[in-house]
């Protein structure tokens, strides 16, 4: 499956990108964080949470979307 | 009884830069044909001077996650009108770069009558500040900068 990582605030400042396209055959946002983690180490020390179709979802979820987002804490207002 | 201007379809909250005070003049100024209405009340955010070890926020710059983020306004709309006897209610968020005193959130909500603009106003600040992905890069005059937290 092919996925369509995004990538905030901090995050894109570690990782150098908004966006990415991933090649992932796993099941679980688990499994996905440990293949991003394996490309950026870094993130290991960040605190994020993962957003699939406009929801925050634990790690445990499954991944039925091909847009995930790695949200840092929010800012707004 | 009210007629309730809901929204069917999430729009977009977000206005680029900082909201001028002359947008939000013209914003109240919209309401006067709508004579139901008895009390607004209004929260603007402002960007703040922070200082952070020595360092002062100069600005701050927003981004977001668009489409999640006008999904989450609209939630917010819908769970304020049900709880709240309101009017209307307008929601505006800056994205990119904010200069400190300026403002860069308007909310705006009208009811006939005071008590429940109070409670709406400080339940609509609550929930985007809680559940809307805008991420604030703090820029400090010297131009380094630290990603900003709600607390």
């Amino acid at each position: 499956m092919k996925l369509t990582i995004k990538y905030f605030g901090l995050l894109a400042e570690v990782t150098k990108r908004n966006e990415e396209q991933l090649d992932f055959s796993g099941t679980l946002i688990n499994e996905l964080l440990d293949t991003i983690y394996l490309k950026y180490p870094k993130l290991k020390e960040i605190d994020f949470q993962v957003a699939q179709n406009n929801e925050i979802v634990s790690k445990e979820t499954i991944i039925t979307q091909t847009e995930i987002a790695l949200l840092p804490p929010f800012a707004g207002g | 009884m009210t007629i309730k201007m809901k929204d069917k379809k999430p729009k977009n909250v977000f206005k680029e830069g900082a909201i001028s005070s002359e947008f939000i003049a013209t914003s109240i100024a919209k309401h006067q044909s709508k004579t139901s209405i008895g009390a607004h009340n209004i929260f603007l955010g402002q960007v703040r001077a922070d200082s952070i070890n020595n360092r002062t926020v100069s600005a701050i710059e927003y981004t977001a996650y668009e489409e999640m983020a006008n999904a989450k306004f609209h939630e917010i709309r819908e769970a304020a009108f049900n709880k709240f006897d309101l009017n209307c209610m307008h929601i505006y968020h800056s994205l990119g770069k904010v200069n400190v005193g300026e403002i860069c959130m308007f909310v705006f909500v009208s009811s006939p009558r005071r008590k429940e603009v109070f409670k709406a106003i400080e339940f609509i600040v609550e929930a985007i500040k809680a559940n809307v992905p805008v991420f604030g890069k703090e820029i400090f005059k010297d131009k380094t900068h630290q990603w900003k937290v709600n607390s």
